[in-house]
């Protein structure tokens, strides 16, 4: 990527995710794959992979698939090794010189197939340093079944099955921070980011998380318009919101180093991003103020520390 | 060219002689030693196989599905609870009729844990559409493994191959036997070139799709006619075999069944401690026979009744236990297969040998006994029983 970045020129480029999938309207999860997927040079091909996901039964249901690549989707819990296979299979056709060309293997999960299930699977693969790129579109809840609490759910959130009512409000636990702990797998490189604005920092990070040797991980906010309960139009502005409070930081770390890609110009009250979404209505009844003041403090608090790390 | 190996270094050295192009290794008793003697295979340079050393049994099987999707030929091995791991990931491999070869070291499955011989694993993964081929001895194993790419990977197959033989009996007693050289080898299991994979240049290919009701069937019942064909092509490999290695085999072996009136049916590695009794009995003017399933996947049906229609009684011997209060599983298809029989012999099931209890030859002998009297009185008494367990204290 030495030139730099115009998103007119990269929206010129084929997509590799087409029209006609079946995600819903205002979902992240599209937007987050076609701008991944964009930074993949034109002349090289993928083997892209999913674990099961709303992606996966809403991009490849028999007969149809929206990938221009090559695909494959075989379970919920095991993106990572699958990818790892794909690239194994490269290596070895490509040493006994059956195949050419370059070939680049991109893995899409949800965030309860990558913080969940799917950990176990993700660690492995990234411990035995495969050339793969593993995306985690994280929108906080098992939306598939019907949005049901992970451990990337925030503390708070009201899922069907953190219910509220008189008894619990929401989920107890804060959410898990899984980009922290993929850095400690010590892979070259680790991201954070989100599609947005211009999709300059989804771009280039994705450019580098393709492009550098090895296992590369990241982490992609991708809202959901049903399981946060916001009008779809609202898509931009919500993750907008998301980085301006702070409570979804951009950054990155390669080879080791820390780096803060973004700080806000104003930094935002959490309040503003809770009060865009349904999932944390009741956090505003008369009564609940401690939980606000209590989700700015943990939201405070990892900022302060991120900031520390990236000496920003 | 004859060595002395175990089950376990046979199965390796063939894998050493096809040299594969990727291998998802997991250690799990009683088939570690086969990803042992693999890894050293890559560290000595004998074979060029991407080696993925992963995390679990899931894992590997996934390492395999993927692999083998994307063009390249994948071999793993397991047992118990490693293969039950896998479940999920062994019907995915069949229905996107991926011809990955798994060694599978028989082992009991938890609970309680136990780390000997019974086939409570591989027969817990009999419905997952992949084919299953048992061994007696190393011999076999080593013959076993060979045939199956050959078999799995044909067109009209194109379906997944567990190659079974009994943890320790078979995978660590060390016996004489024969190998193939490894050019020939090589060129009986041939290169593997798929017509559509994932690495595929000129034309990309998407695995694993959500398949909605309209399709979901279709694609079953091809993989049903699969199974089926997959009969026709293993007699077929075993005859090219035949011809490299003098070795013939068959959907099962028959022994001394020429004019049996009682007979036994297992599988595996007890095959020969009933053989010994079947000459004993026979020396005695007993007119017993066996017969050893090999190929569990597709069953021979029809072909085993056929063999077993001049019979009069006839011991099943399951080596697992299936929990469905009526027998285990190879009763319950041997029984479904005689059923078209005009005349048919009286049919009763032994469970045996679980989590590694011996099966001796007296035993053998006490069945054959029992048999008899079955023959001669017409009364079968109790169907289905256990073997070899302790009474319990009143």
């Amino acid at each position: 990527m030495s030139t730099v970045y115009d998103l007119k020129r990269e929206v010129e480029k084929p997509e590799r995710l087409t029209g006609g999938h079946r995600l819903c309207a205002g979902c992240g999860a599209g937007v987050v794959v076609s701008g991944v997927l964009r930074a993949l040079e034109k002349e090289d091909r993928a083997v892209i992979v999913n674990a099961t996901s709303c992606l996966e039964v809403s991009t490849f249901m028999y007969p149809y698939t929206a990938y221009t690549d090559s695909f494959i989707h075989s379970a919920f819990e095991n993106s990572a090794a699958t990818c790892s296979g794909a690239e194994a299979a490269y290596n070895a056709l490509k040493r006994r010189g059956k195949i050419d060309g370059t070939v680049k293997f991109i893995t899409f999960a949800g965030d309860g197939g990558t913080y969940d299930i799917g950990f176990q699977s993700l660690s492995g693969a990234m411990e035995r340093g495969h050339d793969m790129v593993y995306v985690c579109y994280d929108n906080e809840a098992y939306m598939n079944t019907g949005i049901q609490r992970s451990s990337s759910t925030p503390r708070f959130t009201r899922t069907t099955t953190t219910a509220v009512g008189s008894a619990q409000q929401g989920k107890k636990q804060n959410k898990k921070d899984l980009t922290e702990i993929l850095v400690a797998h010590n892979i070259p490189y680790a991201a954070q980011t989100a599609p947005m604005g211009n999709f300059r920092d989804l771009h280039s990070k994705a450019y580098k998380a393709i492009y550098t040797p090895g296992p590369c991980f990241l982490n992609v906010l991708s809202p959901c318009p049903r399981g946060w309960d916001y009008p779809m139009a609202k898509l931009p502005e919500i993750i907008k919101l998301a980085v301006d409070t702070c409570v979804w930081p951009l950054y990155e770390v390669e080879e080791g180093v820390w780096r803060l890609s973004y700080t806000p110009k104003k930094k935002l009250p959490v309040e503003d991003f809770l009060r865009s979404q349904g999932r944390f209505k009741h956090m505003f009844k008369q009564g609940n103020e401690w939980m606000i003041e209590e989700a700015q403090q943990y939201v405070d608090q990892k900022w302060d520390k991120l900031l520390e790390r990236t000496g920003a | 060219m004859s060595n002395c190996f175990s089950g376990n270094e046979a199965v390796a050295y063939a894998m050493k002689q096809i040299n594969p192009d990727v291998m998802g290794a997991f250690p799990i008793t009683p088939s570690t030693e086969i990803p042992e003697y693999f890894a050293q295979y890559v560290a000595n340079g004998e074979v060029n196989t991407e080696y993925v050393t992963v995390e679990s049994e899931h894992s590997s099987m996934s390492v395999c599905i993927a692999a083998e999707a994307a063009g390249a030929r994948s071999v793993c091995a397991t047992s118990s609870c490693g293969l039950a791991l896998m479940y999920e990931m062994l019907y995915v491999a069949a229905s996107c009729r991926l011809p990955i070869t798994l060694a599978c070291v028989t082992r009991a499955l938890s609970g309680p844990i136990n780390i000997n011989n019974d086939h409570s694993d591989s027969m817990g993964a009999r419905d997952t559409g992949w084919i299953q081929i048992y061994a007696e001895n190393n011999q076999e194993a080593y013959d076993n493994f060979i045939m199956a790419m050959p078999i799995g990977e044909t067109a009209s197959v194109r379906l997944p191959v567990m190659t079974c033989m009994d943890g320790f009996i078979t995978s660590h007693a060390v016996e004489n036997i024969e190998f193939l050289d490894t050019e020939v080898v090589r060129k009986f299991v041939g290169e593997y070139n798929p017509e559509n994979y994932l690495l595929k240049k000129e034309n990309p290919l998407a695995v694993g799709p959500y398949d909605i009701s309209a399709y979901y069937m279709e694609h079953k019942v091809l993989e049903a006619e699969a199974m089926k064909a997959a009969k026709a092509r293993i007699l077929e490999v075993a005859d090219e075999f035949a011809k490299i290695s003098g070795r013939h085999y068959g959907l099962f072996e028959e022994y001394r069944m020429e004019d049996a009136e009682l007979a036994m049916v297992l599988i595996g590695s007890s095959a020969g401690t009933a053989k010994a009794a079947v000459d004993q009995l026979r020396e005695q003017g007993v007119k017993a026979g066996l017969i050893k399933v090999r190929v569990f996947r597709p069953f021979p049906g029809e072909e085993l009744a056929q063999a077993l229609s001049k019979t009069k009684a006839v011991a099943v011997m399951d080596k697992s236990e299936g929990f469905s209060a009526n027998g285990g599983p190879l009763f319950a298809e041997t029984r479904s297969a005689l059923y078209d029989l005009k005349q048919r012999p009286h049919l009763i099931d032994i469970v045996f040998g679980l989590g590694g209890r011996d099966l001796k030859t007296e035993d053998v002998e006490n069945i054959f006994a029992r048999l008899a009297d079955i023959a001669a009185t017409g009364e079968t008494g109790p169907v289905y029983t256990h073997l070899g367990q302790r009474q319990r204290r009143k």
